[in-house]
């Protein structure tokens, strides 16, 4: 019999390739596991349509598993309910400060078609400053836009709300 | 369960506008926004796998995928509206084009996610949140330029000449299109015409009156610029069937 609970702290040990502070679990992509006998079976969901990460997530998910000893493994991917960064670990919102990536803060009215939003107020993760402003919408990958802080000069990505 | 066409037509039109946003990666007027579209071209084919994906289940045939459907068919098999093959031109025509069709798409999928087919609708579901971000982002840019200087209005208004007879398409159903799961165009045509109403009026550009317009895209009946996009698009596997990265 598979214990779910190792498989749980296995996928901790495997990280988003394009932001390697954070686990697939931390990310929130991980929706369920179930067993039935030998044969696990893990239910992930993507984080953007075209993230080229999660092709890697899934590998690396197979690979882990494979180490440690699992054979029989099935990746399944649902798409709905839709990610959403509401999803992303408290710990992993912490661990993104710490490596220098402001982490998503709570949904808000941003995500609508409004024209020239309301700027969200962003806290520069290198001086703690609110004094930022967003340089672009899309930055290095689909997840992150890109600010500037203005008291210490830094530019730094932001994990946006989604 | 809904046809396979209009899967296709579906994946047709992201892969296809996909494509040519990802034609401007490395060639984007500044970095930041070369940078934007091509995250906009992720999202699109990201969306056209997922499409594609289906349609290969729905066939039944193990032999076709995602792959020989996005590489090879040819352009008469395509289901994409006209609009989007369109060539790249300048940066306002690529804008303009982006959000014709950025405003089409987010009230498309706001109706799809609701489909009696549950794999559109999650699909539709998962994509909104994407487009949403495509809508506000060409929406302003629009804006930008209309209301710019001379020279980028210029460029916008001769965008307009060349993109708004493709436009009428969108909202002409196809056979394919006619069926329980299908979105109903007409219920979305009007929100389309505010949206775009009132983001050309803020960026100073006259909306053409409604005229005549060009359609056969959907029926596989495309323009020139398609057949140039797909011998680009699909060289590798025509010459190297099969191979991986």
């Amino acid at each position: 019999m598979v214990n779910t609970k190792e498989i749980w702290s296995l996928l901790e040990q495997v990280n988003d390739p394009e932001v390697p502070v954070l686990s697939v679990v931390d990310l929130g992509v991980i929706r369920d596991v179930r067993t039935r006998g030998d044969e696990i079976e893990v239910i992930l969901t993507p984080t953007y349509s075209g993230c080229p990460a999660m092709d890697a997530i899934r590998m690396n998910i197979r690979m882990v598993l494979l180490q440690n000893g699992y054979k029989d493994i099935q990746l399944t991917t649902v798409l709905s309910p839709a990610w959403t960064t509401e999803w992303m670990s408290e710990r992993g919102k912490e661990k993104l400060k710490v490596y220098g990536i402001a982490p998503p803060l709570p949904l808000q009215q941003v995500c609508t078609p409004g024209l020239f939003h309301r700027e969200e107020a962003v806290a520069c993760p290198h001086c703690g400053s609110y004094h930022t402003s967003l340089i672009s919408e899309f930055g290095s990958t689909a997840c992150k836009s890109l600010y500037r802080c203005e008291d210490c000069r830094e530019p730094f990505d932001y994990f946006k709300c989604h | 369960m809904s046809s396979i066409d209009y899967t296709l037509h579906l994946a047709d039109n992201a892969l296809i506008l996909g494509h040519r946003n990802s034609e401007w990666t490395g060639h984007g007027p500044i970095l930041e926004q070369d940078i934007a579209l091509s995250n906009i071209a992720l999202d699109l084919i990201g969306q056209a796998r997922y499409l594609y994906q289906y349609a290969a289940r729905q066939t039944g045939k193990p032999e076709v995928t995602e792959d020989s459907l996005a590489f090879l068919r040819d352009a008469w098999d395509y289901r994409n509206c006209l609009l989007v093959e369109q060539a790249n031109g300048d940066w306002g025509k690529t804008i303009l084009r982006q959000f014709f069709f950025s405003a089409y798409q987010f009230f498309f999928y706001e109706r799809l996610q609701h489909s009696t087919d549950n794999e559109l609708a999650a699909i539709a579901e998962k994509s909104l949140k994407e487009v949403t971000y495509h809508l506000r982002w060409s929406s302003e840019w629009t804006i930008r330029l209309g209301d710019g200087t001379e020279e980028s209005n210029r460029r916008m208004r001769a965008a307009m000449d060349q993109l708004w007879k493709f436009t009428g398409e969108l909202f002409i159903p196809a056979s394919y299109e006619k069926i329980a799961a299908a979105v109903d165009l007409s219920s979305i045509k009007p929100l389309w015409e505010e949206r775009v109403s009132e983001v050309l009026l803020q960026a100073r550009l006259e909306k053409p009156a409604a005229g005549w317009g060009q359609t056969g895209g959907k029926e596989g009946r495309h323009t020139e610029e398609l057949g140039y996009l797909l011998a680009e698009m699909q060289f590798l596997q025509r010459a190297y069937p099969g191979n991986e990265w």
